[in-house]
């Protein structure tokens, strides 16, 4: 196993800084091990020419002493961003073939900071899933195994599966994902990964395909704290192109880990340990608390009561807003078009050749929530407990500082399992869900292994525009975690 | 007096409310950067955000704000500090995100009024409802080609005012009406060009009936995109009447969407609009809401022109033009402001019946606008100038003016030209009339034995001799004077 | 809330997304069971409660009037699936719409 895709993103930097290595030796490494771990099916478009290519460009640059923030340093990028002239499919047959004429603004970030891309990674259809196996081109898999079952595939979480499972298996130093109702959280949690949503706002959405608007947002995803941290330095800022993106600075991530988190107060919600809560799950938690203790951390028992609505709502305005969002798929000026004998006609069977089942679900449930007569039991009612969600947790921010809870119910489970009904599946938001819908900032970080040997993760959720304090604990746990294992032949 | 149409079984009223698309006067549109010039090249005038690309984002044109800003106070209307932008959803080749962007329960302007004058001088305020903003839709062509449309999207996201009336109007006339007065009172405001032929100013007319004297309201068919005025009046007419035929014949009206057909001057139903449009409005979640700063409406109130109306108002105190004048002169801005250029320092009667009648009729022969006339304000200002010193009568100015319009002269210099300069001395004008009197002792013994009328003759026959020239005043007096003595 | 198969072709038609007769069943099946999963919403109390649109605690924020996009007609129909190009620019196409 070459040293270099072992090296975290601060490692390589520092190192490239150094001269130990170039950029187009490090990015060759990731190209060389893309292959032996294809069988993962992590990329939907590899890039190997224009990586290297992006590589040489970067070493240049360095020569010059124009090295940015993550100068040289190859990410995989979730394919949901729109990438100028390479193929953006958002998972589904319905924009396969699609090559964007523009950037989106995140990536044009990693790009100006100097990174370089590998390629496109897979994700659940239009971002919709926990578990990467609605894509329509192939389901991802876990590169964790059960110690119990290890020829039994698991799937990596979803909707960014493909980024969690790439920087798991280390075939990207990095992964941009998007976190919508958990799709950074919880594939972060079932492969072992750190992963961040930030508060929304804090990252642009132009040129991220959308599916809930008042829910998407861009994130990254790395081994380690302070690797997200160096991400999100660069992803972040404010966008005029996009009105819902935040006028806000930027600080230094990085320089939030100072490890000193004396006096810091930690809720815990009670609501967070449901009945049927796995003993696992709890233990990790628990464990969690001890470790923030330690550390001179005050936990503090709080109440988001409004918490077992969260689902439902989430999964009425979620495909309310994405009914509308993707009626913009309809074959007339990009994507997949299937020849109708009229207009409407063109549209049906576009539609229905171009999306997959959960798609066509979310769309058909967003559709019927937003209809005439249905709209005030539904959509109207919904926003409303958002709100309530929402105070709970500004609420609960009156006495604590952060927030901690695990991150998913459950390890990562095996492809085929979960999937008779969707209301199931979806219960794998469960905990991270809520913070989306208040638009505040969550982090997750591996925090132990299950007795079958599979990543548990734990989940620090922050104030508005507080990323600083979840990186600040999520660095201290990380060094209480002490979290070493690797999956098998990683 | 109420407006009726005769059905078999009686009279009966016609209810209308006009909905307006107004296309707002800005250099990019209203979510987007993009040119909104008319006449582009296909596709040459849009964005990926207009174009609905994957990932695209609105972010609002600030400038529309305020235009509707100024619209609304224009209206007399109530400004909505606060108003939210909804998606209405339906599938169409011209509406590439799948949705317009519009307003639907907060629009930016609530309830307003607009004052309509009606031919026989009367004048009866209208209800508005709401103005909303709103993007406008692409353009389809179907007649390009045998089995294809063409969508040309330059039109797609341009920043639409929609403006609906309260079902107040009564009449094609009133609706006709209230169109014009609309549109006077947009283009006084800058806010909209109301080109009806260019497609800036669309309009869509909601129809409805009811016997004489009831105060119910009955369904009501939209005829959608109907682009002048008179097509206005002539949709409403012919669809009014279909809904007395349907009544009387025992049918029930469906509420529907209907097409005028200019050609066959009739309405007809749409198609592609059959199914009842279900456009499952909601807040826009890509943006936040619309919130106005006090301060900015006041300014904008402050710097309100004078509208239509109150310049009326000002015409009839200061400049004594009765009304049906002053609304003729005011419905245009630029045709105001030529007026009360030529009026500036003179009788501003004369220069409202000159522009009224000579200055207009020459507009429409030559075919020019008042943007580019053939006499400016200048030289009819110097024509009427020479009618009040004397030099030309009125008579003789009318034939001056019309050496204006042709030559593109002015009017001092064609009098040099032509000779033309009105005679006034006294001994001139008798000796003229003495060699007609001399020529015609006939006709002078007629006069003296009592044949009035024939000093009209006299009139004439000097006027020819001196070449139009004769002050017409002094020749009444010297002639009189002959008679007498 | 329980959907049939005509409620669930209605609101096909509506997301203009053709449904095969035969899962017509089915999908209602599915789509009844969501809507019983989220109408425990019926329960929370939100009396007096502001529907909340946004997270992001701004308001709109405004453009200034330049022309700073657009003019691209090529990139605009590059992605088109049967664009009819001129030097000029160009069209979209679809199939003939009568209206």
């Amino acid at each position: 196993m070459s040293a270099l895709e072992n090296l975290t993103i601060a490692e390589a930097g520092r190192r490239l800084a150094k001269g130990d290595f170039t950029a187009v030796e490090l990015t060759e490494a990731h190209v060389a091990r893309m292959a032996r771990f294809r069988h993962l099916n992590a990329y939907i478009t590899e890039t190997p020419e224009a990586a290297i290519a992006a590589a040489k460009a970067s070493d240049e640059r360095r020569r010059q002493g124009q090295a940015g923030g993550l100068e040289g340093i190859p990410l995989g990028i979730k394919d949901l961003f729109c990438t100028e002239g390479v193929q953006t499919t958002a998972a589904s047959r319905i924009l396969e073939g699609f090559k964007p004429q523009y950037e989106s603004t995140v990536t044009q970030r990693l790009k100006a900071a100097g990174a370089v891309s590998l390629g496109k990674l897979n994700l659940d259809e239009f971002a919709m899933g926990s578990s990467n196996t609605t894509s329509a081109f192939g389901p991802v898999e876990n590169p964790w195994k059960r110690k119990s079952a290890p020829a039994t595939k698991l799937v990596p979480g979803g909707s960014s599966g493909g980024s969690a499972a790439a920087v798991a298996a280390r075939i990207a130093m990095g992964a941009t994902g998007t976190d919508t109702g958990g799709s950074i959280r919880q594939p972060a949690s079932f492969c072992g990964i750190v992963g961040i949503k930030p508060t929304y706002g804090r990252c642009s959405r132009w040129g991220i395909v959308a599916f809930a608007s008042s829910l998407d947002q861009a994130g990254p995803m790395a081994r380690t704290v302070e690797d997200c941290a160096l991400m999100l330095n660069a992803m972040a800022g404010h966008d005029a192109k996009d009105s819902t993106s935040a006028p806000i600075a930027v600080p230094d991530f990085a320089r939030a880990l100072t490890g000193d988190i004396r006096g810091l107060k930690v809720g815990i919600p009670a609501e967070y340990r449901p009945a049927g809560l796995s003993d696992e799950v709890a233990k990790v938690w628990d464990q969690g608390i001890e470790w923030l203790k330690a550390a001179g951390a005050i936990p503090v028992e709080i109440s988001l009561p409004t918490t077992k609505y969260a689902l439902p709502t989430y999964y009425i305005i979620a495909p309310a807003e994405c009914s509308s969002n993707l009626a913009r798929y309809d074959g007339v000026r990009f994507g997949l078009r299937v020849p109708g004998q009229t207009l409407d006609d063109m549209y049906r069977k576009t539609r229905a050749a171009g999306f997959g089942r959960e798609v066509r679900r979310r769309i058909l449930i967003g559709t019927y929530v937003l209809s005439a007569g249905y709209y005030d039991a539904y959509y109207a009612k919904a926003q409303k407990v958002r709100r309530l969600i929402a105070d709970d947790f500004a609420n609960a921010f009156k006495t604590v500082d952060v927030i901690l809870t695990p991150t998913a119910p459950t390890p990562a489970f095996a492809q085929g399992e979960n999937t008779d009904d969707p209301v199931t599946m979806w219960l794998n938001d469960v905990f991270t869900i809520p913070t989306s819908m208040a638009g505040l900032p969550g982090l997750s970080l591996p925090a132990g292994l299950s007795s079958d040997g599979l990543p548990l993760g734990l989940q620090l959720i922050g104030r508005p525009f507080d990323e600083e304090t979840l990186f600040r604990v999520a660095g201290v746990m990380e060094t209480a975690a002490d979290f070493k294992a690797l999956p098998e032949g990683v | 007096m109420t407006y009726l149409l005769q059905g078999d079984t009686g009279d009966w009223e016609v209810v209308i409310g006009l909905e307006v698309h107004a296309q707002v006067i800005s250099n990019s549109k209203l979510f987007s950067g993009a040119a909104t010039e008319f006449g582009g090249d296909p596709n040459a005038q849009v964005s990926f955000v207009d174009a609905g690309f994957p990932g695209m984002l609105p972010v609002i044109n600030g400038v529309c704000v305020e235009q509707a800003v100024r619209t609304g106070l224009g209206l007399k209307a109530r400004i909505n500090l606060t108003s939210v932008f909804a998606r209405k959803n339906y599938f169409y080749a011209d509406l590439p995100q799948g949705y317009q962007i519009s307003q639907y329960e907060l629009p930016i302007v609530g309830e307003g009024e607009l004052i309509i004058d009606l031919a026989d001088g009367t004048s009866r305020a209208i209800g508005i409802e709401r103005l909303h903003l709103e993007q406008d839709a692409g353009k389809s062509m179907h007649d390009q080609h045998p089995t294809k449309s063409y969508i040309d999207l330059n039109r797609s996201g341009v920043a639409l005012m929609e403006i609906v009336s309260k079902p107040d109007l009564r009449s094609p006339e009133e609706a006709g009406a209230y169109i014009a007065k609309l549109r006077s009172i947009l283009r006084y405001l800058g806010t909209c060009d109301g080109n009806m032929q260019e497609g800036s100013l669309r309009c869509d007319a909601n129809v409805s009936v009811r016997p004489k004297g009831s105060t119910e309201l009955r369904t009501r068919c939209e005829i959608k995109n109907v682009n002048s005025i008179r097509f206005v009046q002539q949709a409403i007419e012919y669809e009014a009447r279909r809904h007395i035929e349907v009544y009387e014949s025992g049918g029930t009206i469906d509420q529907e969407t209907r097409l005028f057909d200019s050609a066959k001057v009739e309405t007809r139903s749409m198609r592609s609009k059959e199914h009842a449009h279900d456009y499952r409005y909601f807040p826009d979640p890509d943006l936040l809401p619309l919130v106005l700063d006090p301060a900015m409406v006041e300014t904008i109130r402050a710097s309100l022109p004078e509208l239509p109306d109150e310049r009326k108002e000002r015409y009839i105190k200061d400049f004594g033009l009765n009304s049906y004048d002053a609304g003729i002169l005011v419905a245009e801005k630029a045709n105001a402001a030529f007026f009360e250029a030529v009026a500036k320092g003179r009788d501003a009667k004369q220069a409202a019946n000159w522009i009224m009648g000579d200055f207009f009729a020459a507009l429409n022969a030559t075919g020019r606008t008042i943007d580019d006339p053939p006499v400016t304000a200048a030289a009819l200002g110097e024509l009427l100038d020479l009618i009040k010193d004397g030099t030309l009568s009125g008579r003789l100015a009318k034939d001056v003016f019309a050496l204006m319009v042709e030559t593109g002269k002015g009017p001092a210099v064609l009098v040099e030209e032509k000779g033309l300069k009105q005679v006034t001395d006294t001994g001139a004008i008798e000796a003229a009339i003495d060699a007609v009197m001399a020529a015609n002792p006939d006709k002078v013994a007629e006069v003296k034995a009592g044949k009035d009328k024939l000093i009209g003759w006299f009139v004439g026959q000097v006027m020819k001799s001196t070449g139009g020239k004769a002050n017409p005043a002094m020749l009444n007096e010297l002639l009189a004077k002959k008679f007498k003595g | 809330m329980s959907l049939d198969k005509k409620a669930v072709r209605s609101i096909a038609e509506l997301a203009r997304i053709e449904v095969p007769e035969d899962e017509l069943e089915s999908l209602a099946g599915e789509l009844s069971n969501i809507l019983s999963f989220v109408e425990q919403l019926a329960e929370a109390n939100t009396d007096g409660v502001q529907p909340m649109t946004s997270v992001a605690a701004m308001t709109l924020p405004w453009r200034a009037d330049v022309v700073n996009d657009g003019g691209y007609p090529t990139k605009v129909l590059a992605n088109a699936p049967e664009p009819v190009t001129l030097d000029e620019g160009g069209f979209f196409t679809v199939p003939k719409v009568v209206e």
